[in-house]
């Protein structure tokens, strides 16, 4: 089968900081070397791989670096990585939003992209001309966009309201609105960014469904970004894994996914470095029920999470709460602790035999409920519960759920 | 199938994809639409105000220019000869104030979503030329009064030129307005001082006072290099019979029209790729 979108070599540069009279001198340094020395662009050859992490050394740097693959025809690809990888970056330049500094991009059939939803939207115009008005920013013309009218509204569920201007509208109708209207593009290759978060629950399952018949039933290829494991590894059958602007691993979406966990975090113990706030992270650890650092714990004994707070001054109300995710990043749940004034070392123990076998995240969050944090930590811990036997052990561990129930059985 | 989108870092000097500009026509429609539309939502007096804007516009300078600085209008009533300048004027700085901002007032759509960007340049040279209509529509009931009251005012035939001196305007403005929008992307310096230079350049034009008054020869050559003065003297003459009317100041202000946008266009070409990395 021909690919879709062959991507060779593509590169873009940014400048960080502001622009100011350095940014005047660099241009005219780079116009003055190219144009009349006809050498290559000074600016191009420094530059570092983008960690946002690290401060680096130069000015500027690469948010994509040689990136370079191919999409078949009809495939659903999930591109993963962290905040910064270059995920936004590459469909930005496949929309043609922004160009690459190097390298081409060439692709076979109509693209549309979806970096946002409604976009266009004029808060003074009803719905009905707002359709009309993304629906020919996205390309769209008028007698195809009449003709799809109908079908439009119904699925963005907004009948009601189609002759009330968009700006009476809820942020969500706002969402389900321009999505039907993206819906309804019919391109060949549909690029997606993350815009559906924003809905609810029953219209992100609606919005998939629709995506995938996109893909299912024309052949159509779609490139999806989205934080959310669990539907793309619904949605996708590939998968790019994207870490500092490059290309770290292209191949099945499970394994891209599983790479992608498993570089966030591979710790099961995080020491902060913000001890300049008010109240901060010393270390965070997953520990057995003895007070020892492991990240391997049997079904049959207690998870443990240790953290040590640094308080410079207390915060009132201030909480520490820890959320718990499924090896696809779904979170499981969530508790709180409210600190008091001399709090150094909070333990919290989960019940044994609560969690199935398999792996799991936690992510601390230090702050004071809905109006700020204190202290950030921006990796997973990682923690395995091994099994040790039991009821579960008899059966395949892949579709057995996470949390054990053990009901009261009764029989007539 | 063959490729239908090849993207790469840097596009040909001149290049508009004209096909691909009419494809999205329905989009240029929506844009005007849009403008017009949206312009007096949520106002009492709605498009009155198409009107109402010229007509005070007019009496103030005909309390300041004609009543206290007491400018020639070329013995024409004050209202008739203000009211020619004013619509013409305000098509023009109209446009050129809104092409000019293009980058910056659209750039969370154009962040988005990839078009042809010249369809929103163009969208507002268009939307206005509809404003306009409207206003010219209250200069001809005025002019209409005029010639009923028996003021000694007759259209000749250069009237006939009246579309070339529209679309002369209209390019014009769009070229400079694309030059300037595609400049003040990186570097917001010139903003601040263009909208001084269109307050400035009405004066420099024969809006408020006619083209005649200037006896000094250096001012006058000075007026022939800027492009606006024969259209609004053209104008002048073919509607009210007063003004210096010649083919080579046409001539030359449609030259400077056709090189304009030729420049125009290919500095919004090479800037429209990239901007959103510096606006």
């Amino acid at each position: 089968m021909p690919s879709a979108i062959e991507f060779d070599n593509i590169s873009k540069q940014y400048r960080l900081g502001l622009v100011s009279t350095r940014t005047i001198s660099h241009d005219l340094k780079r116009w003055y070397t190219t144009r009349i020395l006809r050498k290559e662009d000074p600016y191009l050859k420094i530059g570092e791989v983008n960690d946002r992490a690290h401060k680096g050394e130069s000015e500027y740097v690469w948010a994509l670096k040689d990136i370079t693959f191919n999409v078949e025809q009809g495939e659903v690809l999930g591109i993963i990585g962290k905040n910064g990888a270059g995920k936004s970056t590459l469909l930005k330049i496949l929309s043609k939003v922004t160009s690459p500094t190097t390298g081409t991009i060439k692709a076979r059939g109509r693209i549309a992209s979806l970096l946002e939803v409604g976009t266009g939207f004029h808060p003074e115009m009803t719905g009905r001309e707002n359709i009309y008005m993304n629906g020919s920013i996205m390309g769209m013309t008028k007698a195809e966009i009449t003709r799809k009218l109908d079908e439009i509204v119904d699925f963005a569920g907004v009948e009601r309201y189609i002759d009330t201007p968009v700006k009476r509208y809820s942020s969500g109708m706002t969402v389900r609105l321009g999505f039907a209207i993206a819906a309804h593009l019919e391109p060949e290759i549909l690029v997606v960014d993350e815009v559906l978060a924003v809905g609810d629950a029953e219209f992100q399952k609606k919005a998939i469904g629709k995506m995938q018949d996109v893909s299912r039933g024309g052949g159509r290829t779609v490139l999806f970004v989205s934080h959310n494991m669990g539907s793309i590894a619904n949605l996708c059958n590939k998968g790019v894994f994207m870490k500092n602007g490059q290309l770290s691993f292209y191949g099945t979406i499970e394994e891209a996914i599983s790479l992608y966990i498993s570089d966030g975090a591979n710790d099961s113990v995080y020491y902060g470095n913000n001890s300049s706030n008010e109240m901060y992270y010393k270390s965070i650890k997953i520990i057995t029920r003895e007070g020892l650092t492991t990240d391997n714990i049997a079904f049959n004994e207690q998870v443990g999470i240790g953290v040590e707070i640094g308080i410079n001054k207390f915060v009132k109300y201030s909480t520490l709460s820890f959320s718990l995710f499924d090896d696809k990043l779904n979170p499981i749940s969530t508790f709180h602790c409210n600190l008091e004034k001399d709090d150094s070392y909070i333990q919290a123990f989960i019940p044994s035999e609560l969690l199935l076998p398999g792996n799991y995240y936690i992510k601390p969050l230090l702050h004071v409920p809905n109006l700020r944090f204190l202290d950030v930590c921006d990796t997973l811990l990682s923690f395995r519960i091994e099994d040790t036997g039991g009821e579960h052990s008899t059966y395949n561990r892949s579709d057995l759920g996470y949390i054990n129930i053990t009901p009261t059985w009764s029989k007539n | 199938m063959d490729y239908t989108t090849i993207i790469k870092p840097k596009g040909k000097l001149f290049e508009i994809d004209f096909k691909e500009i009419w494809r999205y026509r329905d989009l240029l429609v929506m844009f005007i639409k849009r403008d017009i539309v949206t312009q007096y939502k949520q106002t009492i007096l709605g498009p009155t105000w198409y009107f109402i804007q010229p007509a005070l516009t007019t009496i103030m300078y005909m309390v300041v220019f004609g009543g206290i600085a007491g400018i020639s209008t070329d013995g024409l009533p004050q209202p008739l000869f203000y009211l020619a300048g004013i619509v013409l004027w305000q098509y023009f700085s109209e446009c050129l104030n809104k092409t000019s901002a293009t980058f910056t007032q659209n750039q969370h759509i154009f962040g988005k979503v990839y078009f042809p960007r010249l369809i929103s340049p163009l969208s507002n040279v268009l939307s206005n030329l509809v404003r306009m209509s409207i206003q010219f529509l209250l200069f001809l009931i005025v002019y209409v009064y005029y010639v009923a009251v028996g003021v000694d005012v007759m259209p000749n035939v250069y009237v006939l030129l009246l579309p070339l001196l529209i679309v002369m305007l209209a390019g014009l403005s769009l070229g400079f307005g694309i030059i300037i929008s595609s400049m003040t992307t990186k570097y917001r310096d010139l903003t601040i001082l263009f909208t001084f230079i269109v307050q400035l350049w009405m004066y420099a034009t024969p809006v408020i006072y006619p083209l005649s008054t200037i006896t000094n020869e250096k001012i006058r050559m000075l007026m022939g290099i800027n492009p606006l003065t024969s259209i609004f003297e053209a104008f002048k003459y073919g509607m009210l019979g007063v003004g210096q009317f010649s083919w080579g100041g046409l001539g030359y202000s449609f030259g400077f029209m056709v090189v304009l946008l030729l420049v125009g266009v290919v500095v919004f070409n090479k800037v429209q790729r990239s901007f959103m990395d510096t606006v």
